[in-house]
């Protein structure tokens, strides 16, 4: 099908607004133009493409940006006093001052764009590789543009199992920030990491994260988005796992005009489990979008998609959930999980869960919900003496908790219960 | 304590009169006990009390200690010092029990301007309630009501009377579908509590519970209205006539 023009008009765009990422290597060069002839290909997204059609791209793709105030560095979300390396990004570029040495026994931590100048690197074999194989079947054209232009990041690659984590703060200064960041991070057969999140990287922003685990890797994600109101966001997690490897991630979500955060997971060996959750808490000018996609195509994988979301004043949910089981792809265990909480008729949550089948011994459920709060609950609380909104917030967060109960370090996810309790009494 | 006068209630969805002038008076250090058919209007009595929504007061007051129990919300009138052990106690996945159990306790005392109770104190003194009652650690740790038996949902609203120790407590058919280990247990929990400044009001269809909490005064319900009230010895007629007399008045 031709793609129309005024897709094609705004990948340009697009492609010309953001500076020349610097030279790089010969094959990052190769790369990024790929990337771009991806983007002129597919077109520039827009509200009228099928996976676009609950969140308009318009405001993400726009020459203007919305400008955001910035944070006071004292809101920012970050992860207790734990050990651990930090990496901070200011308004997308990383600040080698503010941030620990790149030094860590067991993984070795080095910017993107040092990655990208190297002539013999395994990052070549990594930059945009998962996000080229996440554009079929569904286009994903801001993630190609990532790649096309991104020059910050990092590239983390991993050789034993760390127990550190390494965590990425971002920071952003200038109301007008329009960031583009690019992650990798290879996990060699049997390494394990953990990568925390926070901060808003920009006024505006579209970050791309890949991450390839091999035989036996462990991964586990945390992030958090959160303070920053203003924020207008899209991020991509795109992952491929050998046998027996193991993706964890979890994200929360409060605040922001718009967010998008879209997970691509491809099972290539067997044995291997991917779990991908998400709390969102809205109120009010908030529009958040889940988007998953789950390829199985290895044997007796698992994967799990729980996303929960409490909506109020207004507020705008979507999920888009796909798991798409390959020929061959048996002993497939998959589940899919999307529900809102709706605190009053002005909210909206609209759910597309999609399964898409080609093996004949596989187990996949999936389930959407949308629900205000219990009545009978709300009374049995309140008729014990807990106040209304004591009774509400312990409904919200309970109701919450499923997709928290995902994280697997306790004191990780007791952390994000007290920031969704700071964040529900503050609304009051 | 309780006072009931002339209470009318319909249901706020549909036009349909379920109390039709309750007259009621239940005096501080008593247990008076509801009995009657199905639809008759008990539960609904029971709700209207703790304030639940749906039910419209259309004439008539109910005071608690002169206090207009009918202007308060629910949880205004749990701090007053009413208490309702539901008939059917409600689930509530997420949220554990103990913490329920300490924000309702730290509510209440906010509510009447008391201090609240720090985590050592509360933990020490809803392990000695569970005790008598038998309820475990690990049921104390679950959601609320969550993976409990009848008889444990039951046991646990006690277990939460107890913690609370409101003024005013109604029981509605906290005896249906308890065994009779379970049952005395209750009972026990109940004849635990009972005291000069308090007073209950136990609704059941069944003359059992009464054989192991014994009432000061026995009420019977029809069609909306207390149809007679009378001593304990009421309670053994209606097990022996059952409640067509009552019916009988209303057909």
């Amino acid at each position: 099908m031709a793609v129309a023009q005024p897709k094609i008009d705004l990948a340009e765009s697009l492609l010309s607004r953001h500076a020349a990422p610097g030279p790089g290597a010969r094959w990052a060069q190769e790369a990024r133009a790929a990337a771009a002839a991806r983007l002129r290909a597919m077109g520039a997204p827009v509200r009228r493409d099928e996976y676009w059609k609950y969140t308009d791209p318009a405001r993400l793709t726009a020459a203007e940006l919305a400008p955001a105030a910035p944070l006071e560095p004292e809101k920012e979300a970050l992860y207790g006093d734990r050990a651990q390396l930090k990496l901070v990004f200011v308004d997308g570029v990383l600040d080698a001052d503010a941030s620990d040495a790149l030094a860590l026994d067991g993984l070795t931590v080095e910017p993107l764009a040092r990655a990208l100048a190297t002539d013999i690197h395994w990052a070549r074999d990594l930059y945009g590789v998962l996000e080229a194989r996440g554009q079929d079947p569904v286009p994903r054209p801001l993630a190609a543009l990532n790649t096309a232009v991104a020059g910050q990041g990092v590239a983390i690659r991993v050789s034993a199992r760390v127990a550190t984590p390494v965590t990425i703060v971002n920071r952003q200064r200038a109301a007008d920030s329009d960031v583009v960041l690019h992650h990798l991070i290879l996990l060699e057969d049997g390494a394990e990491m953990t990568l925390l999140e926070a901060g808003p990287a920009g006024a505006r922003y579209n970050t791309c994260l890949e991450v390839d685990l091999g035989r036996g890797a462990q991964f586990h994600h945390v992030r958090t988005q959160g303070r920053d109101n203003e924020r207008h966001a899209i991020t991509h997690s795109f992952a491929r796992l050998a046998a027996e490897a193991s993706f964890k991630a979890f994200t929360l979500t409060v605040n922001g005009v718009l967010t998008r955060n879209e997970s691509v997971i491809e099972f290539t060996g067997d044995d291997a489990k991917a779990h991908v959750a998400g709390a969102a808490a809205g109120d009010g000018r908030f529009h958040h979008d889940d988007t998953v996609f789950v390829t199985h195509d290895g044997v007796n994988c698992e994967s799990r998609q729980v996303f929960k979301k409490v909506l109020r004043n207004g507020a705008l949910g979507v999920f888009q959930g796909k798991i798409l089981v390959r020929p061959g792809a048996q002993q497939t265990d998959g589940y899919q999980i999307s529900q809102a909480l709706l605190l009053d008729e002005d909210s909206q949550f609209l759910a597309k869960p999609e399964l898409e089948i080609y093996a004949d011994d596989v187990a996949c459920s999936h389930g959407s919900t949308v629900g205000a709060i219990d009545e009978d609950a709300m009374f049995y609380l309140t008729s014990r003496g807990v106040s209304k909104p004591d009774a509400q917030d312990m409904l919200v967060l309970a109701f919450l908790d499923e997709a928290i109960q995902e994280i697997e370090d306790d004191a990780l996810a007791d952390g994000m219960r007290e920031r969704l309790a700071g964040w529900l009494a503050r609304r009051r | 304590m309780l006072d009931i006068k002339n209470l009318h209630v319909k249901l706020e969805e549909e036009d349909k009169q379920i109390l039709k002038g309750v007259d009621l008076h239940v005096p501080a250090g008593s247990v008076h006990a509801i009995m009657g058919p199905n639809g008759s209007g008990k539960s609904t009595l029971s709700y209207v009390l703790a304030g639940r929504d749906g039910y419209e007061v259309t004439e008539g007051e109910a005071t608690l200690d002169g206090a207009d129990l009918l202007q308060l919300e629910p949880e205004e009138r749990a701090a007053a010092g009413l208490f309702l052990a539901f008939q059917y106690p409600v689930e509530i996945p997420g949220v554990g029990n103990m913490t329920f159990l300490r924000t309702a306790l730290n509510g209440q005392r906010k509510a009447r301007g008391e201090p609240e109770v720090n985590s050592a104190d509360f933990l020490k003194l809803v392990r000695e309630k569970a005790a008598t009652l038998k309820i475990t650690n690990d049921m104390l740790k679950r959601p609320v009501n969550m993976g409990f038996s009848g008889g444990e949902k039951k046991r646990n609203e006690i277990l939460q009377m107890a913690v609370l120790e409101p003024r005013m407590c109604i029981l509605d058919e906290t005896d249906s579908g308890l065994d009779v280990d379970a049952m005395k247990l209750v009972a026990e929990g109940v004849n635990a509590l009972r005291d000069e400044g308090r007073a209950f009001l136990l609704i059941t269809h069944y003359q059992r519970l009464l054989d192991h909490i014994q009432p000061d005064a026995v009420h019977i319900m029809a069609d909306g209205r207390i149809a007679k009230s009378g001593g304990p010895e009421l309670a053994l007629e209606v097990e022996k006539n059952g409640y067509a007399e009552f019916e009988g008045e209303v057909a």
